[in-house]
Protein backbone atom coordinates (compact mmCIF):
# COMPACT_ATOMS: atom_id res chain seq x y z
CA UNK A 1 0.00 0.00 0.00
CA UNK A 2 1.64 3.12 -1.44
CA UNK A 3 -0.39 5.76 1.28
CA UNK A 4 -2.03 5.33 4.66
CA UNK A 5 -5.79 6.19 4.57
CA UNK A 6 -6.40 8.18 7.51
CA UNK A 7 -9.03 10.39 6.65
CA UNK A 8 -12.65 9.85 4.84
CA UNK A 9 -11.49 11.71 1.99
CA UNK A 10 -8.16 9.60 1.50
CA UNK A 11 -10.64 6.65 1.63
CA UNK A 12 -12.61 7.47 -1.07
CA UNK A 13 -10.14 8.76 -3.50
CA UNK A 14 -8.52 5.50 -2.91
CA UNK A 15 -11.79 3.26 -3.14
CA UNK A 16 -12.22 5.84 -6.73
CA UNK A 17 -8.84 5.71 -8.24
CA UNK A 18 -9.18 1.46 -8.23
CA UNK A 19 -12.90 0.86 -8.74
CA UNK A 20 -13.04 -0.46 -5.17
CA UNK A 21 -15.30 -0.98 -2.77
CA UNK A 22 -14.58 0.09 0.86
CA UNK A 23 -14.24 -3.48 2.18
CA UNK A 24 -11.96 -4.43 -0.87
CA UNK A 25 -9.41 -1.60 -0.45
CA UNK A 26 -9.83 -1.72 3.49
CA UNK A 27 -8.97 -6.17 3.84
CA UNK A 28 -6.17 -5.30 1.78
CA UNK A 29 -4.76 -2.55 3.19
CA UNK A 30 -5.32 -4.28 6.57
CA UNK A 31 -3.80 -7.40 5.92
CA UNK A 32 -0.09 -5.63 4.67
CA UNK A 33 -0.22 -3.87 7.98
CA UNK A 34 -0.50 -6.77 9.66
CA UNK A 35 1.91 -8.95 7.66
CA UNK A 36 -1.38 -11.41 6.96
CA UNK A 37 -3.32 -12.65 4.64
CA UNK A 38 -6.97 -10.83 3.64
CA UNK A 39 -8.85 -14.27 4.17
CA UNK A 40 -6.89 -14.10 7.78
CA UNK A 41 -8.44 -10.67 8.04
CA UNK A 42 -12.06 -11.77 7.04
CA UNK A 43 -11.90 -14.53 9.16
CA UNK A 44 -11.18 -12.22 12.52
CA UNK A 45 -14.07 -10.05 11.66
CA UNK A 46 -16.01 -13.28 10.90
CA UNK A 47 -15.41 -14.29 14.31
CA UNK A 48 -16.94 -10.53 15.71
CA UNK A 49 -20.26 -11.82 13.80
CA UNK A 50 -20.21 -14.91 14.99
CA UNK A 51 -19.86 -13.62 18.48
CA UNK A 52 -22.48 -10.78 17.92
CA UNK A 53 -25.30 -13.21 16.70
CA UNK A 54 -24.48 -15.68 19.61
CA UNK A 55 -25.11 -12.24 21.75
CA UNK A 56 -28.50 -11.95 20.18
CA UNK A 57 -29.66 -15.37 20.78
CA UNK A 58 -28.54 -15.59 24.56
CA UNK A 59 -30.32 -11.81 24.98
CA UNK A 60 -33.66 -12.92 23.58
CA UNK A 61 -33.96 -15.96 25.32
CA UNK A 62 -32.91 -14.27 28.79
CA UNK A 63 -34.48 -11.96 31.05
CA UNK A 64 -31.59 -12.33 34.49
CA UNK A 65 -30.93 -8.88 35.94
CA UNK A 66 -27.88 -7.22 35.92
CA UNK A 67 -25.64 -7.30 39.20
CA UNK A 68 -27.11 -3.96 40.45
CA UNK A 69 -30.45 -5.20 39.31
CA UNK A 70 -31.12 -2.09 37.89
CA UNK A 71 -31.92 -2.92 34.36
CA UNK A 72 -31.91 -7.07 32.51
CA UNK A 73 -35.75 -7.60 31.34
CA UNK A 74 -36.64 -5.12 28.91
CA UNK A 75 -36.18 -7.00 26.11
CA UNK A 76 -38.56 -9.95 26.95
CA UNK A 77 -40.96 -6.73 28.03
CA UNK A 78 -40.28 -5.87 24.00
CA UNK A 79 -41.08 -8.92 22.58
CA UNK A 80 -44.07 -9.82 24.51
CA UNK A 81 -45.52 -6.58 23.05
CA UNK A 82 -44.71 -7.65 19.56
CA UNK A 83 -46.32 -10.64 19.58
CA UNK A 84 -49.46 -9.27 20.67
CA UNK A 85 -49.37 -6.19 18.62
CA UNK A 86 -46.82 -5.30 16.20
CA UNK A 87 -44.30 -2.70 15.62
CA UNK A 88 -45.86 0.55 13.36
CA UNK A 89 -42.85 0.36 11.57
CA UNK A 90 -43.10 -3.12 10.93
CA UNK A 91 -40.73 -6.36 11.69
CA UNK A 92 -37.44 -4.83 10.41
CA UNK A 93 -38.03 -2.63 13.02
CA UNK A 94 -38.92 -5.05 15.45
CA UNK A 95 -35.76 -6.88 15.06
CA UNK A 96 -33.51 -3.98 15.27
CA UNK A 97 -34.62 -3.02 18.40
CA UNK A 98 -35.31 -6.50 19.94
CA UNK A 99 -31.98 -7.34 19.02
CA UNK A 100 -30.25 -4.18 20.23
CA UNK A 101 -32.01 -5.08 23.75
CA UNK A 102 -30.93 -8.12 23.44
CA UNK A 103 -27.34 -7.59 22.79
CA UNK A 104 -26.94 -4.80 25.14
CA UNK A 105 -28.80 -6.94 28.08
CA UNK A 106 -26.31 -9.82 27.28
CA UNK A 107 -23.48 -7.05 28.32
CA UNK A 108 -25.12 -6.53 31.54
CA UNK A 109 -25.27 -9.79 32.75
CA UNK A 110 -21.62 -10.60 31.84
CA UNK A 111 -22.22 -12.38 28.98
CA UNK A 112 -20.25 -12.91 25.84
CA UNK A 113 -20.79 -9.62 23.60
CA UNK A 114 -18.19 -8.42 20.67
CA UNK A 115 -17.21 -4.96 21.91
CA UNK A 116 -17.88 -2.58 18.81
CA UNK A 117 -16.40 -0.12 19.32
CA UNK A 118 -17.04 -0.42 22.91
CA UNK A 119 -19.04 -2.82 25.53
CA UNK A 120 -21.71 -0.08 26.00
CA UNK A 121 -22.26 0.77 22.81
CA UNK A 122 -21.97 -3.03 21.43
CA UNK A 123 -25.64 -3.74 20.33
CA UNK A 124 -25.95 -0.41 17.49
CA UNK A 125 -24.25 -2.42 14.61
CA UNK A 126 -25.00 -6.42 15.44
CA UNK A 127 -28.60 -5.32 15.73
CA UNK A 128 -28.85 -3.05 12.65
CA UNK A 129 -26.56 -5.52 10.44
CA UNK A 130 -27.97 -9.00 11.92
CA UNK A 131 -31.29 -7.85 11.87
CA UNK A 132 -31.58 -6.45 8.29
CA UNK A 133 -30.02 -9.07 7.14
CA UNK A 134 -32.22 -11.20 8.44
CA UNK A 135 -35.04 -9.39 6.63
CA UNK A 136 -33.20 -9.26 3.20
CA UNK A 137 -31.53 -12.22 3.36
CA UNK A 138 -28.13 -10.93 3.01
CA UNK A 139 -25.59 -13.33 2.59
CA UNK A 140 -22.85 -13.95 5.13
CA UNK A 141 -20.30 -12.64 2.93
CA UNK A 142 -21.83 -9.31 2.46
CA UNK A 143 -22.07 -9.22 6.07
CA UNK A 144 -18.96 -9.17 6.71
CA UNK A 145 -18.26 -6.82 3.79
CA UNK A 146 -20.48 -4.42 5.95
CA UNK A 147 -18.59 -5.41 9.10
CA UNK A 148 -15.05 -4.42 7.77
CA UNK A 149 -16.90 -1.04 6.11
CA UNK A 150 -18.33 -0.35 10.09
CA UNK A 151 -14.67 -1.45 11.32
CA UNK A 152 -12.92 1.27 8.83
CA UNK A 153 -15.30 3.87 9.82
CA UNK A 154 -14.65 3.45 13.78
CA UNK A 155 -10.75 3.25 12.70
CA UNK A 156 -10.53 6.64 10.84
CA UNK A 157 -12.45 8.35 13.44
CA UNK A 158 -10.58 7.43 16.30
CA UNK A 159 -7.37 8.67 14.35
CA UNK A 160 -8.85 11.95 15.86
CA UNK A 161 -11.02 10.84 18.82
CA UNK A 162 -10.70 8.01 21.04
CA UNK A 163 -13.84 6.16 21.40
CA UNK A 164 -14.09 6.54 25.04
CA UNK A 165 -16.51 8.33 26.78
CA UNK A 166 -14.09 8.67 29.29
CA UNK A 167 -12.48 11.18 26.80
CA UNK A 168 -15.06 12.88 24.33
CA UNK A 169 -18.17 11.69 25.78
CA UNK A 170 -20.83 9.18 24.50
CA UNK A 171 -21.04 10.72 21.16
CA UNK A 172 -17.59 8.91 20.40
CA UNK A 173 -19.34 5.52 21.94
CA UNK A 174 -22.72 5.54 21.19
CA UNK A 175 -22.76 7.71 18.31
CA UNK A 176 -19.67 6.60 16.71
CA UNK A 177 -21.21 3.02 16.50
CA UNK A 178 -24.43 4.27 15.27
CA UNK A 179 -22.17 6.17 12.73
CA UNK A 180 -20.62 3.14 12.05
CA UNK A 181 -23.84 1.20 11.56
CA UNK A 182 -25.59 3.75 9.17
CA UNK A 183 -22.54 3.54 6.90
CA UNK A 184 -22.18 -0.21 6.86
CA UNK A 185 -26.14 -0.49 6.59
CA UNK A 186 -26.03 1.49 3.68
CA UNK A 187 -23.25 -0.45 1.81
CA UNK A 188 -25.29 -3.30 2.25
CA UNK A 189 -28.10 -1.99 0.45
CA UNK A 190 -25.61 -1.47 -2.37
CA UNK A 191 -25.09 2.82 -1.20
CA UNK A 192 -22.30 4.46 -3.91
CA UNK A 193 -19.42 5.30 -1.56
CA UNK A 194 -20.39 8.80 -1.21
CA UNK A 195 -23.90 7.66 -0.17
CA UNK A 196 -22.39 5.43 2.93
CA UNK A 197 -20.06 8.59 3.47
CA UNK A 198 -23.17 10.55 3.73
CA UNK A 199 -24.75 8.10 5.96
CA UNK A 200 -22.17 8.12 8.40
CA UNK A 201 -21.58 12.14 8.26
CA UNK A 202 -25.52 12.25 8.92
CA UNK A 203 -25.67 10.08 11.33
CA UNK A 204 -22.59 11.92 13.30
CA UNK A 205 -23.64 15.27 13.14
CA UNK A 206 -26.90 14.60 14.53
CA UNK A 207 -25.59 12.88 17.56
CA UNK A 208 -22.89 15.71 18.34
CA UNK A 209 -22.86 16.76 22.30
CA UNK A 210 -24.26 13.14 23.70
CA UNK A 211 -22.63 13.13 26.85
CA UNK A 212 -21.73 9.95 29.24
CA UNK A 213 -23.18 10.46 32.40
CA UNK A 214 -24.30 6.93 33.63
CA UNK A 215 -26.20 6.61 36.76
CA UNK A 216 -23.82 5.22 39.61
CA UNK A 217 -21.01 4.93 37.47
CA UNK A 218 -22.44 1.42 35.66
CA UNK A 219 -22.79 0.52 31.93
CA UNK A 220 -26.53 0.69 32.71
CA UNK A 221 -28.60 4.27 32.52
CA UNK A 222 -29.12 5.67 30.28
CA UNK A 223 -26.80 3.20 27.84
CA UNK A 224 -29.13 0.41 27.39
CA UNK A 225 -32.03 2.24 25.95
CA UNK A 226 -29.78 4.20 24.36
CA UNK A 227 -28.68 1.37 21.78
CA UNK A 228 -32.11 0.37 20.12
CA UNK A 229 -32.67 4.34 20.07
CA UNK A 230 -28.95 4.76 17.68
CA UNK A 231 -29.50 1.59 15.88
CA UNK A 232 -33.15 3.10 14.92
CA UNK A 233 -31.08 6.05 14.42
CA UNK A 234 -28.69 4.76 12.06
CA UNK A 235 -31.23 3.46 9.71
CA UNK A 236 -32.51 7.07 9.42
CA UNK A 237 -29.65 8.35 8.25
CA UNK A 238 -29.39 5.57 5.66
CA UNK A 239 -32.73 5.68 4.22
CA UNK A 240 -31.97 9.82 4.05
CA UNK A 241 -28.77 8.79 2.47
CA UNK A 242 -29.58 6.32 -0.43
CA UNK A 243 -32.02 8.87 -1.37
CA UNK A 244 -29.29 11.31 -2.43
CA UNK A 245 -29.47 13.20 0.81
CA UNK A 246 -25.87 15.22 1.35
CA UNK A 247 -24.56 16.31 4.54
CA UNK A 248 -23.64 19.95 4.07
CA UNK A 249 -20.64 19.72 5.96
CA UNK A 250 -18.12 17.14 4.79
CA UNK A 251 -17.67 14.01 6.88
CA UNK A 252 -13.80 14.82 7.52
CA UNK A 253 -15.12 17.92 9.00
CA UNK A 254 -17.70 16.49 11.28
CA UNK A 255 -15.22 14.51 12.87
CA UNK A 256 -12.89 17.20 13.70
CA UNK A 257 -16.23 19.10 15.02
CA UNK A 258 -16.72 15.47 16.93
CA UNK A 259 -13.14 16.03 18.69
CA UNK A 260 -14.14 19.73 19.19
CA UNK A 261 -17.04 19.12 21.19
CA UNK A 262 -15.15 16.50 23.00
CA UNK A 263 -12.64 18.68 24.37
CA UNK A 264 -15.35 21.02 25.52
CA UNK A 265 -17.24 19.02 26.84
CA UNK A 266 -16.95 19.20 30.58
CA UNK A 267 -15.04 16.35 32.41
CA UNK A 268 -18.37 16.43 34.77
CA UNK A 269 -20.33 14.93 31.81
CA UNK A 270 -17.61 12.42 30.51
CA UNK A 271 -17.65 9.21 32.54
CA UNK A 272 -17.41 10.64 35.93
CA UNK A 273 -20.60 10.70 36.86
CA UNK A 274 -20.67 13.86 38.79
CA UNK A 275 -23.63 15.43 36.58
CA UNK A 276 -26.32 15.05 34.41
CA UNK A 277 -28.47 12.09 34.93
CA UNK A 278 -25.98 10.54 37.32
CA UNK A 279 -26.68 13.14 40.15
CA UNK A 280 -30.72 13.46 39.48
CA UNK A 281 -32.48 12.90 42.80
CA UNK A 282 -33.61 9.56 41.79
CA UNK A 283 -30.16 8.62 40.66
CA UNK A 284 -28.72 9.22 43.90
CA UNK A 285 -31.13 7.40 45.61
CA UNK A 286 -30.07 4.40 43.39
CA UNK A 287 -26.85 4.95 44.61
CA UNK A 288 -27.32 5.04 48.36
CA UNK A 289 -29.17 1.70 47.68
CA UNK A 290 -26.81 0.20 45.85
CA UNK A 291 -23.44 0.98 47.72
CA UNK A 292 -24.53 1.17 50.89
CA UNK B 1 2.93 4.50 17.20
CA UNK B 2 1.22 1.05 16.35
CA UNK B 3 -1.87 1.89 13.67
CA UNK B 4 -5.31 1.07 15.14
CA UNK B 5 -7.05 -1.95 13.21
CA UNK B 6 -10.29 -2.64 11.68
CA UNK B 7 -10.21 -5.40 14.24
CA UNK B 8 -9.78 -3.41 17.51
CA UNK B 9 -12.76 -1.26 16.40
CA UNK B 10 -15.10 -4.05 16.06
CA UNK B 11 -13.44 -6.65 19.07
CA UNK B 12 -12.85 -8.06 21.30
CA UNK B 13 -15.03 -10.63 22.07
CA UNK B 14 -15.45 -10.10 26.24
CA UNK B 15 -17.78 -10.42 28.80
CA UNK B 16 -19.15 -7.43 29.79
CA UNK B 17 -20.50 -4.84 31.30
CA UNK B 18 -17.01 -2.94 30.79
CA UNK B 19 -13.99 -2.92 28.91
CA UNK B 20 -12.09 -1.17 31.40
CA UNK B 21 -13.64 -2.82 34.75
CA UNK B 22 -14.33 -5.91 33.38
CA UNK B 23 -12.18 -6.97 30.59
CA UNK B 24 -9.19 -5.05 31.63
CA UNK B 25 -9.61 -6.57 35.26
CA UNK B 26 -9.66 -10.11 34.12
CA UNK B 27 -5.90 -9.19 31.85
CA UNK B 28 -4.61 -7.82 34.86
CA UNK B 29 -5.36 -11.07 36.91
CA UNK B 30 -4.20 -12.67 34.15
CA UNK B 31 -0.83 -10.94 33.65
CA UNK B 32 -0.37 -11.36 37.46
CA UNK B 33 -0.97 -14.86 37.36
CA UNK B 34 1.73 -15.26 34.67
CA UNK B 35 4.23 -13.37 37.08
CA UNK B 36 3.32 -15.31 39.96
CA UNK B 37 3.94 -18.42 37.75
CA UNK B 38 3.05 -20.80 41.23
CA UNK B 39 -0.18 -22.30 42.94
CA UNK B 40 -0.53 -19.62 45.72
CA UNK B 41 -2.37 -20.21 49.06
CA UNK B 42 -4.14 -17.16 49.15
CA UNK B 43 -4.70 -14.17 47.08
CA UNK B 44 -6.05 -10.82 48.28
CA UNK B 45 -7.21 -8.11 45.95
CA UNK B 46 -7.24 -4.00 47.15
CA UNK B 47 -9.00 -2.13 44.50
CA UNK B 48 -9.17 1.10 44.64
CA UNK B 49 -11.01 4.40 43.87
CA UNK B 50 -13.20 3.75 40.82
CA UNK B 51 -12.44 0.15 40.77
CA UNK B 52 -13.80 0.05 44.31
CA UNK B 53 -16.77 1.69 43.83
CA UNK B 54 -18.44 0.80 40.90
CA UNK B 55 -16.41 -2.69 40.89
CA UNK B 56 -19.25 -4.69 42.10
CA UNK B 57 -21.49 -3.57 39.86
CA UNK B 58 -18.94 -4.03 37.09
CA UNK B 59 -17.89 -7.50 38.06
CA UNK B 60 -14.05 -6.39 38.00
CA UNK B 61 -14.06 -8.78 41.36
CA UNK B 62 -15.27 -12.23 39.16
CA UNK B 63 -12.79 -10.61 36.50
CA UNK B 64 -9.44 -9.98 38.44
CA UNK B 65 -10.25 -13.80 40.77
CA UNK B 66 -11.27 -15.15 36.79
CA UNK B 67 -7.77 -13.97 35.88
CA UNK B 68 -5.82 -15.33 38.24
CA UNK B 69 -7.46 -18.63 37.48
CA UNK B 70 -6.48 -18.22 33.83
CA UNK B 71 -9.85 -17.49 32.22
CA UNK B 72 -9.88 -15.42 29.49
CA UNK B 73 -11.85 -12.36 28.45
CA UNK B 74 -14.35 -14.25 26.62
CA UNK B 75 -15.21 -16.96 29.17
CA UNK B 76 -18.98 -16.97 30.33
CA UNK B 77 -17.92 -19.08 33.16
CA UNK B 78 -16.42 -15.70 34.75
CA UNK B 79 -20.15 -14.67 35.72
CA UNK B 80 -20.20 -17.67 38.25
CA UNK B 81 -17.03 -17.75 38.80
CA UNK B 82 -17.78 -17.52 42.81
CA UNK B 83 -19.91 -20.72 42.79
CA UNK B 84 -17.59 -22.59 40.64
CA UNK B 85 -14.89 -25.68 41.33
CA UNK B 86 -12.23 -23.53 40.10
CA UNK B 87 -12.82 -20.81 42.36
CA UNK B 88 -11.72 -23.75 45.40
CA UNK B 89 -8.05 -23.54 44.42
CA UNK B 90 -7.07 -21.09 46.67
CA UNK B 91 -8.30 -18.71 49.46
CA UNK B 92 -8.97 -15.51 48.35
CA UNK B 93 -10.28 -11.49 49.57
CA UNK B 94 -11.26 -8.43 48.57
CA UNK B 95 -10.76 -5.16 49.98
CA UNK B 96 -12.10 -1.90 48.84
CA UNK B 97 -9.88 1.32 49.50
CA UNK B 98 -9.72 4.73 48.47
CA UNK B 99 -6.14 6.28 47.75
CA UNK B 100 -6.15 9.18 45.63
CA UNK B 101 -2.38 8.75 44.58
CA UNK B 102 -3.33 5.68 42.81
CA UNK B 103 -4.83 5.31 39.23
CA UNK B 104 -8.47 5.71 39.27
CA UNK B 105 -8.62 1.87 38.15
CA UNK B 106 -5.48 0.56 40.65
CA UNK B 107 -5.64 -2.77 41.52
CA UNK B 108 -2.98 -4.15 44.26
CA UNK B 109 -2.91 -8.03 43.82
CA UNK B 110 -1.18 -10.22 46.76
CA UNK B 111 -0.34 -13.85 46.53
CA UNK B 112 0.84 -15.43 49.57
CA UNK B 113 2.35 -19.29 49.31
CA UNK B 114 5.75 -20.92 48.72
CA UNK B 115 6.89 -17.41 47.59
CA UNK B 116 5.22 -14.07 48.30
CA UNK B 117 4.63 -11.51 46.18
CA UNK B 118 2.93 -7.86 45.70
CA UNK B 119 1.53 -7.34 41.92
CA UNK B 120 0.06 -4.31 41.58
CA UNK B 121 -1.17 -2.21 38.06
CA UNK B 122 -4.26 -0.22 36.63
CA UNK B 123 -6.40 -0.59 34.18
CA UNK B 124 -6.44 2.11 32.05
CA UNK B 125 -9.40 2.30 28.92
CA UNK B 126 -10.53 0.44 26.44
CA UNK B 127 -9.51 -3.17 28.01
CA UNK B 128 -5.83 -1.81 28.34
CA UNK B 129 -3.44 -2.60 31.38
CA UNK B 130 -0.23 -1.64 32.92
CA UNK B 131 1.42 -3.55 35.74
CA UNK B 132 3.16 -0.98 37.14
CA UNK B 133 5.16 -2.96 40.81
CA UNK B 134 5.87 -6.07 41.72
CA UNK B 135 7.30 -6.25 45.25
CA UNK B 136 8.85 -2.78 45.61
CA UNK B 137 10.19 -3.04 42.09
CA UNK B 138 9.07 -0.29 39.18
CA UNK B 139 8.27 -2.05 36.32
CA UNK B 140 6.28 -1.83 33.09
CA UNK B 141 4.12 -4.70 31.66
CA UNK B 142 1.34 -4.02 29.24
CA UNK B 143 0.77 -7.74 28.19
CA UNK B 144 1.37 -6.90 24.50
CA UNK B 145 4.77 -8.27 24.81
CA UNK B 146 6.48 -11.09 25.50
CA UNK B 147 8.53 -9.92 27.99
CA UNK B 148 11.43 -11.44 29.92
CA UNK B 149 11.86 -10.48 33.90
CA UNK B 150 14.98 -11.25 36.07
CA UNK B 151 15.26 -10.26 39.42
CA UNK B 152 19.13 -9.99 40.63
CA UNK B 153 22.15 -8.90 42.37
CA UNK B 154 22.62 -5.12 41.38
CA UNK B 155 26.09 -5.92 39.86
CA UNK B 156 28.42 -4.67 37.21
CA UNK B 157 27.56 -5.76 33.62
CA UNK B 158 24.60 -7.78 34.28
CA UNK B 159 22.68 -6.00 31.68
CA UNK B 160 25.11 -6.90 29.24
CA UNK B 161 25.52 -10.77 29.96
CA UNK B 162 21.73 -10.68 29.55
CA UNK B 163 21.45 -9.11 26.44
CA UNK B 164 23.97 -10.75 25.08
CA UNK B 165 21.90 -13.82 25.91
CA UNK B 166 18.59 -13.33 24.40
CA UNK B 167 19.35 -12.80 20.57
CA UNK B 168 16.02 -11.35 20.13
CA UNK B 169 15.12 -7.26 18.90
CA UNK B 170 14.65 -6.10 22.14
CA UNK B 171 11.48 -3.30 22.26
CA UNK B 172 11.50 -1.57 25.16
CA UNK B 173 13.98 -1.99 28.46
CA UNK B 174 13.25 -0.85 32.18
CA UNK B 175 15.89 -1.62 35.16
CA UNK B 176 14.92 -0.68 38.88
CA UNK B 177 16.37 -1.47 42.23
CA UNK B 178 16.33 -0.56 45.75
CA UNK B 179 19.89 0.65 46.05
CA UNK B 180 23.09 0.16 44.84
CA UNK B 181 24.44 -3.62 45.37
CA UNK B 182 21.27 -4.72 46.22
CA UNK B 183 18.42 -6.53 44.34
CA UNK B 184 17.47 -5.49 41.14
CA UNK B 185 14.55 -6.23 38.48
CA UNK B 186 14.98 -5.88 34.76
CA UNK B 187 11.94 -6.32 32.52
CA UNK B 188 12.60 -6.44 28.72
CA UNK B 189 9.88 -6.42 26.70
CA UNK B 190 10.91 -8.87 23.07
CA UNK B 191 9.14 -8.72 19.55
CA UNK B 192 9.93 -12.29 19.17
CA UNK B 193 9.74 -15.19 21.38
CA UNK B 194 12.66 -16.69 23.51
CA UNK B 195 12.86 -20.58 23.79
CA UNK B 196 13.52 -22.81 27.20
CA UNK B 197 17.30 -22.96 26.27
CA UNK B 198 17.84 -19.02 26.90
CA UNK B 199 15.89 -19.06 29.99
CA UNK B 200 18.03 -21.82 31.52
CA UNK B 201 20.74 -20.26 29.89
CA UNK B 202 19.89 -17.30 31.72
CA UNK B 203 19.66 -18.98 35.25
CA UNK B 204 23.19 -19.96 35.05
CA UNK B 205 24.36 -16.47 35.56
CA UNK B 206 25.12 -15.94 38.74
CA UNK B 207 23.48 -13.36 40.98
CA UNK B 208 19.98 -14.25 39.19
CA UNK B 209 17.03 -15.17 41.60
CA UNK B 210 14.23 -15.27 39.62
CA UNK B 211 13.60 -15.51 36.09
CA UNK B 212 10.06 -15.25 34.69
CA UNK B 213 9.01 -15.47 30.77
CA UNK B 214 5.93 -13.59 30.54
CA UNK B 215 4.15 -14.43 27.08
CA UNK B 216 2.16 -11.23 25.85
CA UNK B 217 -1.87 -11.76 26.08
CA UNK B 218 -4.13 -12.72 23.71
CA UNK B 219 -5.53 -9.34 22.36
S1 LIG C 1 -23.36 6.78 28.47
FE1 LIG C 1 -21.20 6.54 28.84
S2 LIG C 1 -20.98 4.46 29.71
FE2 LIG C 1 -23.01 4.60 28.72
S3 LIG C 1 -22.66 3.80 26.65
FE3 LIG C 1 -22.49 6.04 26.57
S4 LIG C 1 -20.29 6.39 26.80
FE4 LIG C 1 -20.64 4.30 27.48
Amino acid sequence: MDKSINTFKELEDICKKNNKQIYEVIQKYEAELAETTEKDIRLLVKKSLDAMKESIKNGLQSKEMSISGMCGDDCDRLQKKYQKEGAIFGKTFEKITTYALATIEENLRMGKIAACPTAGSCAIVPSVLVGVSEDLDIQEEDQINALITAGTIGRIISNKVALAGAVAGCQAECGVASAMAAGALTQMRGGSIPQILNAVALAMKNLLGLTCDPVCGLVEIPCVKRNPFLAIHAVTASELALAGVESKIPLDEVIDALEQTGKLMSPMLKESSQAGLATTKTALNLKEKLFK
Amino acid sequence: MKQTSIIDIISPVMVGPSSSHTAGAIRLGLLARNIYNEMPDKVTFKLYNSFAQTGKGHGTDKGLLSGVLGLNVDDTRIKDIFNSDLAKEFEYEFQYLEDFNRHPNAVDIIFEGHRNMKISGNSVGAGEIEITNIDEFSVSLTGKYNTLLLIYKDVPNMISRVTNSIHVNIASFHCDRYAKGEEASMCICLDGEVNQKVIDFLYLIEDVYMIRYIKKLES
